[in-house]
């Protein structure tokens, strides 16, 4: 038992996001109401973008990548050891603008197909598909 | 449906789970992460770039080409949802008007008064009574937020920001006078016109400036290729070029910004909003 | 210039599609012109760079300046310029017959289509030639995003089938994302040379297996691998018929492009089929993927759903050729992709044409069609004879290669669905082509001369199917220089032959 608690503090919060990510998907999957079937697609982005986040940490004290002043070019060298690293979050910034997009592509799907078929519950959309 | 989702959803989960216990521990020093391809960005970033926040460096210019898709992709969901929702030819439909001496309500049935009248006021079909204070706060604040956002975007590469904060922050004060307001204000302030004209202009000049840097014979987004029109040396002109495409970011989201908002909130007939 | 080709052919339709997006509020008759000239361009670029590759082998182009992996870098050797030829040169063809159909069913959004197709072709060619595994991710939702709106263009049951398409194909791109977060945990690096230099030091960690498992069932979710195909007809069905034949033969084959990638150049080939026991299992599935397209496709009564679930069975083909573990099938797939582009692309353009004459789709209503449309429909029956497999056209080919890898593999079971499927898919052409053909005799009153006038698609719209249905005949029959030349290279020497 005591030897779960290193392996527990070391990787808990990859597990957090896993968890986060699979409520995410079955929200996705077995929710009947288009709406809720959204909030689910942007729960599972976002769980992924805290995954990427989380695994730019480094302890010890790290501080934001943005190199103090007086530092480089020909001053003190830098030591990586001293920021976070920085490429995770470079890359879920381009993460989060395409959630964001496919969420406005989405609603605006989801905004047509209730001025047809006047509910957003999607057994109720199937019913009316198959009467027509 | 749902037991199929719990199965699908457990045994994904199970696998990612145990795939874990191969992982560096959690922020170890020496993970392949953070050994292997990032510490020359934070070793170099100040001499080959010029610029102190490494984030934006690496995003504007080492993988730079990825942060023009970015923009592209939501290009792409502005022009969706105008695609997919507006409304360009309508039928005549009904019209709220208040007449503002009298405070008389006239609902007028496919027909329409003249839109800059004096007597006459055009009030939503679902009308809420005019509140002074919201109104003038929200028009007393909207200039300080742009302002804040400018500053946003000129100053990404000393503190956190950049073009796509700076952006949303730009599209936000516009869709603050939407909702205090109402959405035919916010229209009136940047027509739809002025609007989808500055979504591709902004992502022009970001993919402009790189195909500059292709002309003055570097490679596609190779800033210091810049050098020669600037006139300053190869790693100020990356900064230049770094600062030049935000810019560009931040005219397409705060566009993409509006547009969603005005096409979503009034569902394309681009009215009446919330 | 000439080094600069890799650039240029993804600039040249994304500086065009702002410039479109901007005619569309300025002055809309420049819409058009605009994207034929963006488009073209692309298609122009990618032909030299593909002759390029040929003379010069793999080209690498560093994006920014910066080498990889600090940079992104485009890696094109022949399998990328193939396929990028491919995809440049067919969106271009289809661009030009889409002019009278748009004006027909949306004319006034006009602007915003001709841009979301340019985006389009700018995020299919971009996952092709990119050499940066994160490139691939945002390039694959630049084309999702467009086909997403493109889809949900045609009215009725479109926003519907568009939303289903877009939840399974939003699953799809970030369970592709989770595996290359789980290969940067484990190798630090996102370029896919530099991935797969590191890779077999740490191979039998089950980080690295986890993360094939969640790239390849993301790609598939997208390429429409049975059981994860059910966004697939409902969203090619109801788009309009301008934006099916973009989408349909394209997208599908881009992914399958993706998986082969996967395979041979970041995950390497001994690492698949000598370490990870599945490639039984993939060819089973692919088995069950071409049974169930077959039999679905015979329950159906339009024929643009018919031809949906004829590119399911096809997918099943090209993936469980690329799984059989030898070099015939690993052709076979790769040719397979050119193949079906083509094949598909003739179908769907002939659909396109029916439906602008006639205004539907269903069997009852194609009776006839052969006296009314009778150079649409040749070219249909030439798709219809290559998808059967009669040589010279192309289809037979490349299902040549794939029963000859199916003998040597000893997957009889592939092999048998390969000619089951071959046989459903006479049925089926030939229940269409009874149709068109003798449909109207009951009504003829016995003079045995065709009563209907010929009111043949425009030209616009028939000279782009006469081109693509010459092409597959011709393609057929230099199968043998473009294998030697094109195929071979690239199947690495690990493959048995």
């Amino acid at each position: 038992m005591t030897d779960l608690i290193p392996v527990i503090v070391a990787k808990y919060n990859y597990w957090l996001y896993i968890v986060l990510m699979m409520i995410g998907l079955y929200a996705m999957i077995a929710k009947n109401n288009l709406i809720k079937k959204l909030v689910g697609m942007n729960i599972f982005q976002t769980s992924i973008i805290l995954f990427y986040v989380s695994m730019g940490c480094k302890t010890g004290g790290a501080t934001i990548p943005i190199i103090q002043h007086g530092l480089g070019v020909g001053h003190h060298a830098i030591d990586p050891a001293h920021y976070v690293n920085p490429l995770p979050h470079v890359l879920m910034l381009t993460a989060i603008v395409v959630s964001v997009s496919t969420f406005g592509v989405a609603v605006a799907l989801a905004i047509k197909i209730y001025q047809r078929h006047k509910t957003l519950e999607e057994d109720e959309i199937l019913a009316q598909s198959r009467e027509r | 449906m749902k037991t199929a989702g719990l199965i699908i959803v457990v045994l994904a989960g199970a696998i990612l789970l145990y795939a874990t216990r191969d992982f560096p521990p959690w922020g170890a020093p020496d993970s392949p992460a953070s050994t292997h391809v990032s510490p020359r960005y934070l070793q170099k970033s100040m001499e080959e770039t010029a610029v102190p926040n490494v984030v934006t460096s690496v995003l504007a210019d080492y993988r730079g080409f990825d942060t023009m898709f970015e923009t592209t992709v939501i290009f792409c969901a502005g022009i969706g949802c105008f695609a997919l929702l507006r409304i360009l030819r309508r039928k005549p439909e009904d019209r709220y008007y208040r007449h503002i001496a009298t405070e008389i309500t006239l609902h007028l049935k496919g027909g329409k008064l003249p839109e800059k009248s004096r007597e006459f006021e055009r009030i939503d079909t679902l009308w809420t009574p005019y509140d002074l204070i919201i109104k003038t706060m929200c028009r007393i604040l909207v200039p300080f937020i742009q302002l804040f956002a400018l500053y946003v975007i000129a100053h990404g590469h000393h503190s956190p920001g950049g073009g796509f904060q700076g952006g949303v922050i730009l599209g936000a004060s516009m869709i603050l006078v939407a909702i205090s307001h109402n959405m035919r204000t916010a229209i009136g302030r940047i027509s739809e016109k002025t609007d989808n004209l500055l979504m591709p202009t902004g992502v022009f000049i970001y993919a402009g400036i790189g195909t500059l840097c292709l002309i003055l014979g570097a490679n596609f987004l190779d800033y210091s290729g810049l050098s020669t029109i600037l006139f300053s040396g190869p790693i100020m002109a990356r900064s230049h070029g770094i600062f030049g495409v935000e810019i560009g970011v931040g005219i397409t989201v705060m566009a993409v910004m509006i547009s969603i908002y005005n096409n979503l909130a009034s569902a394309g007939k681009q009215d009446e909003g919330l | 210039m000439n080094d600069h080709y890799p650039a240029l052919l993804i600039i040249s339709p994304l500086l065009f599609s702002y410039l479109t997006s901007a005619a569309a509020w300025i002055r809309k008759g420049l819409c058009y012109p605009l994207a034929v000239v963006g488009s073209g361009l692309s298609a122009w670029f990618s032909v030299w760079l593909f002759a390029n590759v040929l003379q010069k082998g793999t080209i690498e182009y560093r994006l920014g300046g910066w080498e990889a992996p600090w940079g992104i870098g485009y890696r094109v050797d022949t399998l990328n310029g193939l396929v990028l030829t491919v995809v440049s040169v067919l969106a271009f063809i289809n661009l030009v017959s889409t002019r009278r159909s748009v004006a027909a069913e949306f004319p006034e959004k006009e602007g915003a289509f001709y841009t979301l197709y340019l985006l389009f072709i700018v995020g299919l060619v971009g996952m092709t030639v990119t050499g940066d595994l994160f490139n691939l991710y945002v390039l694959l939702e630049v084309a999702s995003l467009t086909s997403y709106a493109l889809i949900a263009l045609g009215g009725g049951r479109a926003p519907l089938a568009s939303l289903n398409y877009l939840f399974m194909g939003t699953i799809g791109g970030c369970f592709y994302l989770l595996g290359v977060g789980y290969l940067y945990i484990m190798t630090g690096s996102l370029n896919m040379a530099d991935v797969a230099s590191l890779l077999p030091a740490i191979h039998t960690s089950s980080a690295v297996w986890v993360a094939f498992t969640f790239c390849m069932v993301g790609v598939g979710l997208k390429m429409a691998f049975f059981p994860l195909h059910v966004w697939l007809p409902n969203a090619y069905t109801y788009a309009p018929s301008a934006v099916s034949s973009l989408i349909a033969p394209l997208m599908t084959k881009v992914m399958v492009y993706v998986m082969i990638r996967l395979m041979i150049s970041v995950f390497s080939l001994d690492f698949i089929f000598g370490y990870l026991k599945v490639a039984d299992p993939m060819v089973w599935l692919s088995v069950l993927a071409i049974i169930m397209g077959a039999l679905l496709a015979l329950a159906q009564k339009n024929l643009k759903r018919m031809f949906c679930y004829i590119i399911v069975s096809e997918i099943g083909y090209m993936v469980g050729g690329a799984w059989l573990g030898n070099a015939a099938g690993m052709t076979g797939a790769i040719l397979h992709i050119l193949n079906d582009a083509l094949m598909t692309i003739t179908l769907f353009l002939a659909a396109g044409n029916i439906y602008y004459k006639i205004n539907g789709l269903e069997f009852h209503q194609l009776r006839g069609l052969f006296h009314r449309m009778p150079l649409t429909m040749a070219c249909f029956v030439t798709a219809a004879l290559s998808i059967i497999g009669v040589p010279p056209t192309c289809g037979f080919f490349s299902k040549w290669y794939l029963i000859t890898g199916a003998l040597q593999a000893g997957q009889y079971g592939f092999l048998a669905a390969l000619l089951f499927s071959s046989l459903v898919n006479v049925i089926l052409f030939f229940r269409v082509i009874e149709i068109s053909y003798y449909g109207d005799m009951q009504h003829a009153h016995g003079h045995g001369s065709p009563s209907e006038p010929r009111t043949e698609a425009p030209a616009t719209m028939l000279t782009p199917l006469l081109i693509v249905s010459t092409g597959l005949v011709i393609i057929g029959m230099y199968t043998g220089t473009i294998v030697t030349t094109l195929i071979d290279p690239i199947i690495p020497a690990a493959l048995a032959r």
